[in-house]
């Protein structure tokens, strides 16, 4: 018994990481960062709006949050379709309650699927984000190149439409990507992604396109990840995000602006016991001194307009 | 396969020989953080897949990457501040990757030991020799650029072959880590007869275990890990006991979660009687003071209930 010699070759074993993505960078090593206003940390709120088709293929996987029974799980696909009619409008007016810029990650089939609250979004005056075509829709190595390109030309050309917006900010179905996707993504005018999970600032992400920002969205800290994936409590959400906002707020004092994001799902938070606990969150986390609640576009904007000029492009 | 590799005999927590650490403390605490490198693209080992989805597996891959960039400096500025030298289970290719890591962590005189080179490469499948060559290979690297050669061992990913610790002790090491059968050194048996033990490493009080496998609430870890230190502290008294907690920089230094530790080591280090070392410490008091009578007592109790 053996292994191919492959299995002891280490072709990437050298400096910085064993890709041609980005430079190797810890986080505690970078200048600190002023946002405005002499906050310390920016609250970015990133709102899910997903359409998960009833006749789901599941390639190359089943998306988590998708549906789990034999066809028609409509179980699964009108609770999930819940956050569109009835979870997003609380979630809205738990926003607005507290003052919160937020974002909204839509799929482009939800433009068809609810005008009306595509115009909501609208008149919210609120960053669009690309969320790819559909939570089936998965960016993923086995697509061809011109069927990954007419994704993401599709989700973003509806999407333009629909917010009359340049639509900058793009966010992968389940975060998956396949080789190519950030080529596609800069080629067709992204300027920043939120798939990578891999630091808490924003740094710059290398295309053959040009480069692109990453933006941190946690994972960890999400409501679906939280709530469905670790079946933690509601309190015990709401304990998680206070304990993250002071702690980075902590972190931030000692070396510069921070960004504390969460990323939620109407379908889940939007549920009538679980709206509260998003507003006892966003409570909390207002109530702190040294917020600044804003959109991803802007907290980027802030971000690259503190670089020295040769690293702001 | 076999039922049982015969790595350890059977000791009964009752009446062991009475283990004191140094200064009389009754518990001997150590931490070890993971400091690991996943790759992004590695060969698919024939008996487990690196990454649950095709390449690039985004998720999985970036959220190890943030441990390196993000997690691990917060990580040591809190073992600093509680006077705590971390040993570290080190993924070796890291010390070429990510060299400004290592010589932090070198500037505070923590350990390193072996786990590997990569946690994307098992040892399944391996022959001897190749396992041979990847623990040598690992254990030179962190020689050369830590300037000690490594005495402790945890298999990359916990992956093991039935001769992973023969060939570690042959290789010169003095512990491993991959054994959770008791809450003391223990003698370990390997085919070369070196003296040879296991240092208590804890998959409980594990963060990844805690965090991904058991999905505990950060604040319920904080308190898990103060509950089996009470415990482990009292029964320390009628012998000295150890507590590890093996930590990963990806999953205990993320916002929401490093408060829980901090809580925890405030707790324990503001214990008296408590020994702040490191898994090596641990390892060369116990075959210093305690290993022959540990051996005594296990043959004696042996022997006693054979009626021999």
């Amino acid at each position: 018994m053996a292994l191919d010699r492959k299995f002891l070759t280490y072709e990437r074993r050298a400096y910085g990481m064993d890709h041609e993505r980005y430079a190797w960078s810890q986080l505690s090593g970078r200048a600190p960062v002023a946002w405005p206003g002499g906050a310390g940390l920016a609250l970015w709120v990133n709102v899910c709006v997903q359409f998960y088709p009833l006749d789901q293929r599941g390639v190359p996987f089943a998306v988590p949050g998708g549906m789990t029974m034999p066809y028609p799980d409509l179980r699964h696909f009108s609770l999930r379709d819940y956050g569109n009619r009835v979870g997003i409008y609380r979630v809205l007016d738990a926003l607005a309650r507290y003052g919160i810029k937020a974002s909204f990650a839509v799929n482009g089939a939800m433009v068809e699927r609810a005008p009306f609250l595509m115009a909501a979004l609208r008149d919210r005056g609120d960053e669009f984000v690309a969320h790819g075509w559909h939570m089936d829709a998965l960016h993923h190595g086995g697509l061809s190149s011109d069927a990954e390109r007419d994704l993401v030309a599709r989700t973003l050309d509806t999407l333009r439409t629909a917010s009359g917006q340049a639509v900058a900010g793009w966010l992968s179905p389940a975060r998956n990507e396949s080789p190519l996707t950030p080529e596609l993504l800069a080629e067709h005018g992204v300027r920043w992604f939120a798939d990578w999970v891999n630091d808490d600032m924003p740094y710059r992400f290398a295309t053959s396109n040009g480069d692109l920002w990453a933006m941190p969205l946690s994972n960890e800290l999400e409501d679906r990840f939280i709530l469905m994936q670790n079946l933690h409590s509601e309190t015990s959400w709401v304990e998680q995000v206070s304990d993250a906002c002071d702690f980075l707020l902590g972190e931030a004092e000692q070396a510069g602006g921070r960004i504390l994001a969460l990323n939620i799902h109407p379908w889940l938070l939007g549920q009538p016991h679980r709206i509260g606990r998003l507003e006892q969150a966003l409570e909390y986390v207002t109530g702190r001194p040294g917020i600044w609640s804003a959109a991803p576009g802007d907290i980027l904007d802030a971000f690259v307009a503190g670089l020295p000029a040769q690293d702001a492009d | 396969m076999k039922a049982d590799l015969r790595l350890y005999d059977y000791w009964p927590w009752r009446d062991r020989p009475r283990i004191v650490w140094p200064d009389g403390a009754r518990l001997a605490f150590w931490v070890a953080p993971n400091i690991e490198f996943y790759e992004l693209d590695p060969p698919t080992n024939p008996h487990r897949k690196p990454w649950p989805q095709p390449y690039p597996a985004v998720p999985g891959y970036s959220i190890r990457d943030y441990g390196n960039r993000v997690g691990h400096a917060r990580q040591m500025a809190l073992l600093d501040r509680y006077g705590i030298r971390g040993s570290v289970s080190l993924s070796a290719a890291l010390c070429e990757h990510h060299p400004d890591i290592i010589a932090a962590c070198v500037e505070r005189d923590w350990e390193f030991f072996s786990h590997g080179i990569y946690n994307t490469r098992y040892t399944y499948g391996m022959s001897e020799a190749q396992e041979r060559e990847m623990i040598l290979d690992s254990m030179d690297t962190i020689e050369r650029h830590t300037g000690r050669r490594p005495a402790g061992y945890l298999a990359p990913a916990l992956s093991h072959s039935e001769h992973t610790l023969d060939l570690f002790a042959e290789a010169g090491g003095l512990y491993t880590c991959d054994l959770f059968h008791d809450d003391q050194p223990t003698p370990v048996r390997v085919r070369g007869g070196q003296r040879f033990i296991s240092v208590p490493y804890s998959l409980e009080m594990n963060d990844t275990i805690a965090y991904v496998v058991n999905r505990i609430e950060p604040r319920r870890y904080g308190r898990i890990l103060r509950d089996n230190f009470d415990r482990l502290y009292r029964e320390g008294e009628a012998s000295g006991t150890v507590m590890c907690i093996p930590t990963h920089n990806y999953q205990v230094a993320c916002p929401h979660r490093l408060d829980a530790l901090d809580r925890a080591l405030d707790y324990i280090t503001g214990h008296p009687g408590v020994w702040v070392a490191t898994g090596r410490e641990i390892a060369e008091y116990f075959l210093e003071h305690y290993f022959d009578a540990a051996v005594a007592d296990i043959r004696l109790k042996e022997d006693t209930v054979r009626g021999a």
